[in-house]
């Protein structure tokens, strides 16, 4: 119990760099697939599809494994973090997107005639409206992000999972307990998270229908 | 950075051969998890006020925690109590429980998209309970959440190479036993990367063409 919960402290860590990242990424993401110019669209487009139709196990193993023949050794904590990063924030610029698209037309207008730059209105506008909806998919994503972290124990990352493993090695006996508790303590990780997320959305609703 | 095509033709019926545990885990996984989110859908709106309870608690703490350990926890905890199956039919089962809490979530909202007055008109009808469902609710049910699982299944997909953590032999491991017998592992693990990239996006053009097919937006 005490060694995982040493484990679970990298857990927390990747999960909250990652989504730190992954929220820049949606965001660059989100925005590159809405752009004027269609060079920017048709990559945008392409990386974000290429991270979200490669598998998030997949893309770990090719950092991991395939960098350091191209002459690029990574830490693992690095490789995990890359990969959960951009795997999620792949998912997570869909969410931007259809988020600030969800926004009516009518609002754009309003800010043409108020006279405000398209950065403006992207400003204090559009994003102050579309983050009101993307906070319930964000939340679902952190989830996501927190359970995908498992998959890192095998590029050697010792985090939670990876100490379990570890542990069960050398005591099999206690093998229902050690993945019992692994499962209590992600729970106990994850379920605040879902309650954080739930306050948010309705801190944002406050005064709105 | 070299990729050798020769390297690359040489392996891929290696890879090949092994693509079948990958659609089958995938579709068993899939099947376990429609049936059992139905199931779970159907418990979490029962009457019974202990029975929905319980059924709420056991999803969102699936759903909560990471479908890798959940594997894992089957895998060496049920020979324990005596259950012995093979480590394909653990990780059918293990992902189909996972994504179960999620369809059953998704049978949830088509439930409820079905109109007031269609509920009533069974009972107008003097349908039975069996009826009403069969033949009112549940086919109206489920057509407009048909893309949604679509979505499902091509998720489900791409988590399957994680069931190698139990010793499936599926695509991803494959290509690290190939790996590791030529200590060349950038060719393989990029097949890999195609393979899963090829079929997913193919199948959520799929998706949408259902969607537009099936008009869900009418």
């Amino acid at each position: 119990m005490k060694n995982l919960l040493s484990g679970a402290v990298p857990t927390i860590q990747l999960t909250l760099l990652g989504a730190a990242l992954a929220f820049l990424l949606s965001f660059l993401g989100g925005f590159g697939r809405l752009s004027r110019f269609t060079a920017v669209r048709g990559v945008s487009g392409f990386i974000v599809e290429f991270f979200r139709g490669t598998s998030l196990l997949v893309q770990l193993f090719w950092l991991f494994y395939v960098l350091p023949f191209m002459g690029i050794r990574l830490e693992s904590g690095m490789v995990g973090l890359l990969a959960l990063g951009f795997n999620y924030g792949a998912y997570g610029s869909e969410v931007v997107r259809s988020a600030i698209l969800s926004v009516p037309q009518g609002q754009h207008e309003a800010g043409i005639s108020l006279n405000m730059t398209s950065l403006q209105r992207m400003r204090y506008i559009i994003l102050p409206q579309a983050f009101r909806t993307m906070i319930p998919s964000f939340g679902n994503l952190l989830i996501e992000l927190l359970k995908g972290t498992a998959l890192v124990s095998l590029v050697t990352i010792p985090e939670m999972t990876f100490e379990a493993l570890a542990m069960r090695t050398n005591d099999a006996q206690y093998t229902l307990e050690i993945f019992g508790w692994l499962l209590v303590i992600y729970f106990a990780i994850s379920y605040p998270l879902t309650m954080l997320m739930r306050w948010t959305e309705r801190r944002f609703s406050l005064g709105r229908l | 950075m070299v990729w050798d095509w020769k390297y690359a033709l040489d392996i891929l019926p290696g890879l090949l051969e092994v693509a079948p545990v990958t659609i089958l885990a995938t579709l068993g996984a899939f099947a376990v998890a429609l049936i059992l989110g139905l199931g779970l859908a159907f418990a979490r709106r029962s009457t019974n006020r202990l029975l929905s309870g319980v059924t709420h608690a056991v999803v969102e703490f699936i759903r909560s925690t990471p479908p890798f350990v959940q594997l894992f926890f089957l895998f060496f905890v049920m020979p324990q109590f005596g259950v012995t199956m093979s480590a394909l039919m653990t990780g059918i089962l293990g992902l189909g429980i996972h994504y179960s809490t999620f369809l059953s979530e998704v049978y949830r909202a088509g439930i409820d998209s079905v109109e007031k007055g269609q509920w009533e008109a069974a009972t107008a009808l003097n349908f039975t309970p069996r009826q009403k469902w069969m033949r009112i609710i549940l086919p109206q049910a489920i057509r407009p959440i048909i893309p949604v699982m679509g979505n499902y299944l091509i998720t489900l997909f791409k988590e399957t190479p994680m069931l190698l953590g139990i010793t499936v032999v599926e695509m991803l491991s494959q290509a690290q036993i190939i790996g590791s017998q030529s200590f060349r592992y950038t060719e393989p693990v990029t097949l890999v990367g195609i393979f899963f990239l090829v079929l997913s996006y193919g199948a959520s053009l799929l998706v949408k063409r259902l969607e537009i097919r099936l008009n869900v937006h009418r």
